[in-house]
């Protein structure tokens, strides 16, 4: 028996911001998982489980925030299950979420991850001091920034083109009202002239710290008949994993995100990436991952995702736009960054993405990661159901 | 086999959070001695309060008074107070329900001993003397003889009803603090590294199946899934692979920046640890550049690492490493 397509009938996202003081976490929840609803124009009781996701519990101090957050999501008396893949987590949700009409367990599944880092510092949750153990001597960004440089060498890209991302993404969020940043003077002298934080990685190329929960509504063949609006279809989803470190791991372009992006796109039928596909949003916590990234998932062959990025193809008006939504650099409540890419693949093969909207996207890739390139989630999504 | 290292571990973090409307009335209410609950669609009280019913999963929002005193629906008796608890002396923990409320709440009951507890007995509130807008601003529940619906501590008769929520100066925030107390211990494979490292000796171990040398070890290979055994001496000179140069100072870091923070494959190792480069200029560090450690009196690890004068390292030696 075939598996059941999978639609997304309803999107809603919270207008992130770095401090949420006026809601509770189930008020921040609620918000999104309301707007969701209304999108699909549903109510509490169509929906038959509810699938959520965070970042580690250390981020809010909350230990297991979903049994609190079941009056907030409706879910007393339903499944409700939580997911946890580190900062890959929202794209993960996602997949559980579809994994379960696809299977034809439930009709329709509210699904929604969430982060409200302002009651918490996610860098202390992340390094708590260990007995014998050398403290961490580099910060956030120190993490990342030797990969960074591993892949400049191994490209051999100019080092201009990180400010070139962080420049593009701070102008495409200025076109989405959920974006936390709105950076209305960016140019991309103030990008360059940024304090070098972790060389070669400048302050205006990280992301910001931002409270924000995003949702969907995934429904079955049945249900996609009666949306009000133009569905989203899943054509292919998929997950893979590898340890944090081991021998051998290539941080600049992990295994487990090669495989995982070729099981995507040999469950939906895509033979070229670049060619078959018309906008990607993908999680580029640091404006360099970009390139990376674009080489990761088949878009360019290795050393050559940062030609895509100089030449203008993943501008928003470019052959290959990406991060449409001004990206994880513009936008980061953790647990929910995953699935506000997941997301913003669904708004834009449904036509809903407003001022940021790619003309003609018909096949947008969603993209995650997270946990020191521990885990990865993709989700290929279409305008027309699979297998027309 | 060396033992087995172990210490102490105490994560705490003061978290915050903002209570949104229903929380900040409860909290706010309780610092002027008033307990609030809310009304369900189905015309139950709630009591402590909560924003969206769960039956319905509607928005709630109708907060109605509820007297102090209450009924003690269970209970259990605590022998040893912790640190943080409500009472220093032996006291029972007891869900009260409220008079006017359909839930009931949890908190401590002061009573000399646990047969001067028992499920139905009456109780209200002890409010704290110095009050906040926090859950200990009610100090604990003790014994009360009185009908339902007495004055309350207030001082004037409080039948339950309506309530605006609205008071002065509203608590919207509050601090929650978080202390959890471990026992670490690193266990067998990583005891025997620090063993090592106290004779200035960098020890890894080396997997049975794919022959990589693990530094530091974890036991077990993680690519093959095996328990690794075998004792590896590495070092103690390796090769910058990768690194960064660091800007900002970090917290708790007595290190004066900029300062390089790099990957180095030590000669003989599969996988690079990460540590600090002195002893050159910040702007002279590269890929490939040879180093080796510098330890300081006392010290469980090298203090960092400086350039040995030898030439740098191929890029084909080290790509593999970064
Ligand atoms: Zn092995």
């Amino acid at each position: 028996m075939s598996k059941e397509p999978v639609a997304v009938v309803g999107i809603g996202q919270t207008r992130h911001v770095a401090a949420r003081r006026d809601v509770s976490i189930a008020g921040l929840v609620r918000e999104a998982a309301g707007r969701a609803l209304d999108d699909a124009e549903l109510t509490w009781a169509d929906v038959d489980a509810v699938v959520i996701g965070k970042a580690p519990d250390f981020f809010e101090g909350v230990m297991m925030p979903e049994l609190y957050l079941a009056d907030a999501l409706g879910a007393v008396g339903k499944p409700m299950l939580r997911v946890h893949t580190a900062g890959s987590v929202g794209g993960s949700t996602a997949l559980v979420a579809a994994g379960l009409v696809a299977a034809r367990v439930h009709g329709t599944v509210l699904t929604l991850a969430f982060e409200k880092q302002s009651e918490s510092n996610a860098m202390w949750g992340l390094s708590l001091p260990i007995p014998f153990q050398q403290p961490l001597l580099a910060g956030a960004g120190g993490f990342f920034a030797p990969h960074v440089r591993a892949y400049m060498r191994r490209s051999g890209a100019p080092d201009t083109v990180g400010a070139l991302v962080a420049y593009k993404d701070r102008r495409n969020a200025l076109k989405n009202p959920y974006a936390h940043l709105h950076e209305h003077d960016i140019t991309l002298e103030k990008v360059v002239a940024s304090p070098m934080l972790w060389d070669p990685i400048r302050y205006s190329e990280t992301c910001p710290s931002s409270d924000g929960a995003c949702a969907m509504v995934l429904t079955d063949r049945a249900g996609a008949a009666r949306a009000p609006r133009p569905p989203a279809w899943l054509l292919g989803g998929a997950m893979r994993s590898e340890p944090t470190l081991f021998a051998g791991k290539d941080f600049v372009s992990p295994q487990a995100g090669k495989d995982c992006a070729a099981d995507v796109y040999r469950q939906a039928g895509i033979t070229d990436p670049r060619r078959d596909i018309d906008a990607a949003e993908i999680y580029v916590p640091f404006s360099w991952y970009e390139p990376m990234w674009l080489e990761n998932l088949g878009f360019a062959a290795e050393g050559e995702g940062w030609k895509l990025t100089e030449s203008g193809v993943t501008a928003l008006d470019g052959d290959l736009p990406v991060n449409m939504s001004g990206g994880v650099l513009s936008t980061n409540p953790i647990g929910a960054s995953g699935m506000i890419r997941f997301a913003e693949a669904a708004l834009q093969v449904r036509g809903q993405a407003g001022a940021h909207q790619v003309d003609g996207a018909r096949r947008v890739l969603g993209h995650a990661y997270g946990g020191g390139s521990q885990f990865f989630a993709m989700w290929l999504v279409g305008s027309a159901p699979p297998g027309s | 086999m060396p033992d087995v290292l172990s210490a102490p571990l105490v994560v705490e973090f003061p978290f915050t959070r903002s209570l949104g409307p229903v929380q900040s009335a409860f909290l706010t209410g309780l610092r002027e001695r008033v307990v609030l609950g809310v009304r369900t669609t189905d015309d139950r009280t709630l009591v402590p309060p909560v924003e969206y019913d769960p039956v319905t999963a509607e928005e709630i929002r109708d907060l109605v008074e509820v007297t102090p005193t209450g009924t003690v629906t269970t209970w259990a008796w605590n022998h040893a107070p912790r640190r943080g608890q409500p009472l220093t002396t032996p006291f029972a923990w007891v869900l009260v329900r409220l008079d006017g409320a359909d839930t009931a709440l949890l908190h401590a009951l002061d009573a000399p001993g646990p047969d001067a507890v028992r499920t139905g007995m009456r109780v209200r509130v002890r409010w704290a003397e110095e009050r906040t807008g926090a859950i200990t601003d009610i100090a604990c529940f003790e014994p009360y003889d009185g009908e339902a619906g007495e004055p309350g501590a207030t001082g004037k008769s409080v039948p339950a009803g309506g309530h605006s929520g609205v008071f002065g100066d509203p608590i919207t925030g509050i601090v929650a603090p978080a202390r959890l107390d471990y026992t670490y211990s690193p266990g067998r494979a990583q005891s025997a590294y620090i063993e090592a490292l106290s004779a200035r000796r960098t020890v890894g171990e080396r997997c049975p199946s794919c022959r990589k040398v693990y530094v530091p070890p974890r036991g077990a290979c993680p690519t093959c899934g095996v328990a690794t055994a075998e004792q590896v001496e590495v070092g103690p000179r390796g090769t910058v692979t990768t690194f960064c140069i660091v800007n900002i100072k970090a917290k708790n870091l007595d290190i004066e920046v900029p300062y390089v923070y790099a990957h180095i494959a030590l000669d003989g190792a599969d996988l690079a640890l990460h540590a600090r480069i002195g002893g050159i200029p910040y702007d002279q560090v590269r890929m490939g550049l040879r180093v080796a450690p510098v330890w300081t009196e006392g010290a469980r690890y090298p203090d960092h690492y400086r350039p040995t004068g030898e030439p740098d390292a191929a890029y084909e030696t080290y790509k593999e490493l970064l």
